[in-house]
């Protein structure tokens, strides 16, 4: 059971984030992006596996997933189909979120009202 | 008044955040997310007996469908407020960004409104992802060929 490792893994990284929107002038939109640059990154390190192996939802529900995935489908996408399949291959995990989002939020702006 | 003066002046006027108790609450309600998060795979698991990865993406939609769905009902504004980078960081703050994007433009129309500002706070997040991913990707593909 790795809920313990869930829980502080999408802690500290929660806690990081409210230390640089306190600490600092960025919005939550800088550090969401910052974050997502830092996933990818850690992607490429091949740290981020280990982390989703480590901490498993507690890794995968921040925003650095995104990142991840993003670099995962880019580069598995080069391994199958070369240059083209960075472009083709890149949204193909992520899309998940992307779709999902975007469908849920269109049917549901569809049905309810804006608070005012 | 000089530049100085008024800096000081502004510092004493603006109310001061608890910061420790911010960047607590942040990492307990972030938690909080990511062990919901995980509890959601491990049951999907039980139940439907399909793949770790695939448990994930699940649970992925489900997270953002529940954002989603609490920023329509409306009290999901007042967790973020609260909860700040708690629920900013996990998927349910691009979810949250999203929804209400949508919801706030919806007077202005489809296409003005919620076509043109639906990734209006989301839409930085996915521009860098891709700009970053892409360029890791190829700095990868050298490295590791």
């Amino acid at each position: 059971m790795n809920f313990l490792s869930a829980f502080l893994f999408a802690g500290i990284a929660c806690f990081l984030a409210q230390l640089i929107l306190d600490n600092t002038k960025l919005t939550p939109g800088h550090v969401t992006s910052f974050f997502t640059i830092i996933g990818a990154f850690f992607a490429l390190l091949g740290c981020y596996e280990k982390f989703i192996d480590f901490a498993g939802g507690g890794a995968t529900t921040i925003i650095s997933n995104f990142g991840y995935m993003l670099y995962k489908g880019a580069y598995l996408g080069f391994q199958e189909n070369g240059i083209i399949g960075l472009f083709s291959g890149l949204l193909t995990y992520s899309s998940c979120a992307i779709a999902g989002v975007v469908v849920f939020a269109f049917v549901l702006t569809l049905i309810f009202k804006p608070k005012d | 008044m000089n530049k100085d003066e008024y800096k000081k002046l502004v510092d004493g006027l603006t109310p001061k955040e608890n910061k420790s108790k911010n960047a607590i609450i942040a990492f307990l309600v972030g938690g909080l997310v990511g062990l919901l998060a995980e509890l959601i795979a491990v049951l999907i698991m039980k139940w439907f007996g399909i793949s770790r990865i695939e448990a994930y993406q699940w649970t992925c939609l489900i997270v953002i469908l529940l954002a989603c769905a609490f920023t329509a009902i409306g009290f999901f504004d007042n967790w973020v407020t609260k909860a700040k980078a708690g629920l900013i960081l996990p998927t349910t703050g691009f979810a949250h960004s999203v929804m209400s994007a949508a919801l706030d433009y919806k007077r202005d129309g489809f296409i003005t409104g919620i076509g043109a500002n639906v990734f209006k706070l989301a839409g930085s997040v996915i521009l860098y992802g891709i700009i970053s991913a892409f360029f890791f990707a190829i700095i990868g593909v050298v490295i590791y060929g």
